[in-house]
């Protein structure tokens, strides 16, 4: 993964450098040659860190004035960059804490929030499964173990086989936090050691695809059309929502999350190029293709 | 004459000056493999090590594997290895060893030509392929047929595995077999004995440490593979209670390395722990070769008592 990584930043390095020496007489008229391409680093969120990747392939060949390079690393780690100075863009999948932001004061370093995507993670049956709807509470019991059958949210009886994504995946930390123990950071809630780990989203679809016992949960962008998407309740007697991009952008669907990137200060100059252009349509087209959802206006 | 001579006096010439320096070239690249095998136990223990001293026992020993939340329970994952290379075994071993009695024994001559290479494509196939087989064919065929709540189980990982060990077990056990003098079979053919009878009562002793090494050397590949069984087993960490466990999910030491280890922080608890599991596993391989080899001498010296 990592070596993955620190190749697609070598290439897009290179392709920089191509593009800063190829002649650009066919750009537009008023592109004056910048002597000396700006660097802008882009760290943090592992979650986030394809997205950043996917941005910074569509900006860069059309931007030869900036050098993008992003890294992953965890969402900590991209703070911790942000403040002592080392990265520009700080990715973050959560907010920032309030001790993070004394410690960037205490520095000179003023991190500013701008939201870039949301995330929303879709509960995943197989479609003879006749279960349309569950509670955030009802969830929480079938991964915990509680719930053994299907009998006992409504559907046929037959057991109940919980597939989840591996530990190292942020989706996991998110389910475990946010639906497990329904955001309580108290909780030592832990999923039923029966849960199947597997090892990719792919796993994971054929699985619910192909069996009718299985329930799994995955980004809303990696969700296939031949698997049943669950609407969710937050709390078993307000209305069950379907994730969409209008139910996460509206709040109502109560698995989703917004996705982060932070600066010190306002964007100025050349950031503040890029993070309007990612927030711009053809930006939010690729916040689409990577599974997350955009922005609303 | 005169031309021709001195020509292999000057090649032996040379072979005398290289000598002192290839011997010892050779010998190095026989002493290597002693020496690789140390550095990487060294390894392995200066990485692990210190997981004995972070985590303690009682964690270590227990029943539940969360390294995300400090649970370091080994014990599923050990149960979970040997419970799949254990079904692996009963799947590979008779299906290998016949095999290689039928190309080596009973199968006509283009038969042989034709099986023993094909064999041998199969042991190259890549376990990422096996591994797709598995999730898209072999796993949905058995939540059918047996009527599981999912067929991503041990017995899914054992049968692939077994698929995979298959090769080794064949090639070597074959090879044993050739190796048995013609001498024998036509003595026990001359003396009235059946094909049958000969292959069982004499080739097949006669090869013995041969099969067993064919057999180990399939147990060893087995126990070391990982994609194969992190696609198809299910990775749920649940301590296996006797063989009904084979119907359910397993997670194995092998599958927990390969799936935590791209991410975890170097130098944290969790991965001085993935590398004491890598530990553990060294020390299981090491004790199946030494033990499999201690088994071989033995009988080996009994066979040569009885031959002569």
């Amino acid at each position: 993964m990592m070596k993955k990584l620190g190749l697609l930043v070598m290439t897009l390095c290179l392709c920089a450098g191509l593009w800063a020496c190829a002649p650009h007489a066919a750009q537009g008229g008023s592109s004056t040659e910048s002597p000396a391409a700006v660097s802008i680093q882009s760290k943090g969120s592992d979650t986030i860190v394809n997205l950043a990747l996917a941005w910074a392939e569509a900006y860069q060949p059309n931007h030869p004035e900036v050098n993008l390079s992003v890294t992953g690393g965890g969402t900590g780690t991209g703070i911790t960059a942000l403040i002592s100075g080392t990265t520009d863009i700080a990715n973050a999948s959560r907010q920032i804490k309030a001790v993070e932001i004394e410690e960037g004061r205490a520095k000179g370093v003023d991190p500013t929030e701008t939201v870039i995507a949301l995330d929303a993670i879709a509960i995943i049956i197989n479609p003879n499964n006749p279960v349309t709807q569950l509670s955030l509470q009802q969830i929480s019991d079938i991964y915990a173990g509680k719930i053994d059958n299907w009998l006992d949210v409504g559907g046929e009886d037959r057991p109940i086989v919980r597939l989840s994504r591996e530990t190292n995946s942020g989706t996991h930390v998110y389910f475990l936090e946010k639906v497990l123990r329904l955001g309580d950071s108290k909780s030592t809630l832990l999923f039923d050691p029966r849960t199947l780990l597997l090892p990719s989203s792919e796993g994971i679809t054929t699985e619910v695809r192909d069996n009718p016992n299985a329930i799994g949960y995955d980004g809303l962008g990696y969700v296939t059309p031949d698997v049943k998407v669950v609407a969710v309740s937050a709390d078993g007697v307000s209305p069950a929502v379907f994730p969409s991009a209008d139910t996460v952008n509206a709040g109502t669907y109560p698995i989703s999350r917004e996705l982060y990137v932070y600066t010190n200060g306002a964007p100025q100059g050349e950031v503040k190029k890029y993070l309007d252009w990612m927030l711009s349509p053809e930006g939010q087209a690729i916040v689409l293709s990577m599974g997350f959802v955009p922005v609303g206006e | 004459m005169d031309t021709t001579a001195p020509r292999p006096r000057k090649r032996l010439a040379i072979f005398r000056t290289a000598d002192p320096v290839l011997t010892p070239l050779i010998k190095a690249c026989g002493y290597s493999a002693i020496l690789f095998v140390i550095m990487i136990f060294v390894f392995l223990w200066s990485e692990g090590f210190a997981a004995l001293g972070e985590v303690s026992l009682k964690n270590l020993f227990s029943a539940r594997w969360y390294p995300i939340e400090e649970y370091f329970g080994l014990l599923p994952l050990i149960g979970g290895s040997l419970l799949v290379t254990l079904g692996a075994a009963l799947f590979a071993v008779p299906i290998g060893v016949l095999t290689a009695v039928y190309i080596s024994e009973v199968a006509p001559r283009w038969m042989r030509e034709v099986l023993k290479p094909v064999i041998e494509i199969l042991g190259g196939l890549p376990s990422v392929v096996l591994g797709f087989l598995g999730i898209l064919v072999l796993a949905p065929f058995l939540r059918k047929l047996l009527d599981l709540p999912t067929g991503l189980t041990a017995l899914a990982g054992s049968i692939l595995l077994g698929a995979i060990s298959i090769p080794t077990i064949v090639s070597i056990a074959e090879d044993a077999l050739d190796a048995v003098p013609r001498s024998y079979r036509d003595a026990s053919l001359a003396i009235g004995a059946t094909r049958w009878q000969t292959i069982w009562r004499v080739t097949l002793p006669a090869a013995r440490s041969g099969v067993f090494t064919a057999i180990m050397l399939g147990i060893g590949r087995a126990i070391g593979e990982t994609m194969t069984v992190m696609m198809v087993s299910g990775n749920a960490a649940v301590l296996p209670s006797g063989l009904r466990a084979l119907f359910e999910p397993v997670r194995t030491m092998t599958a927990t390395i390969a799936a935590e280890m791209g991410e975890v922080a170097t130098g944290s608890v969790h991965y001085h722990v993935l590398f004491l599991i890598g530990i553990i596993l060294f020390l299981i391989s090491l004790v199946v070769n030494v033990s499999a080899s201690l088994l071989i001498q033995r009988k080996q010296k009994r066979s040569e008592r009885v031959l002569s």
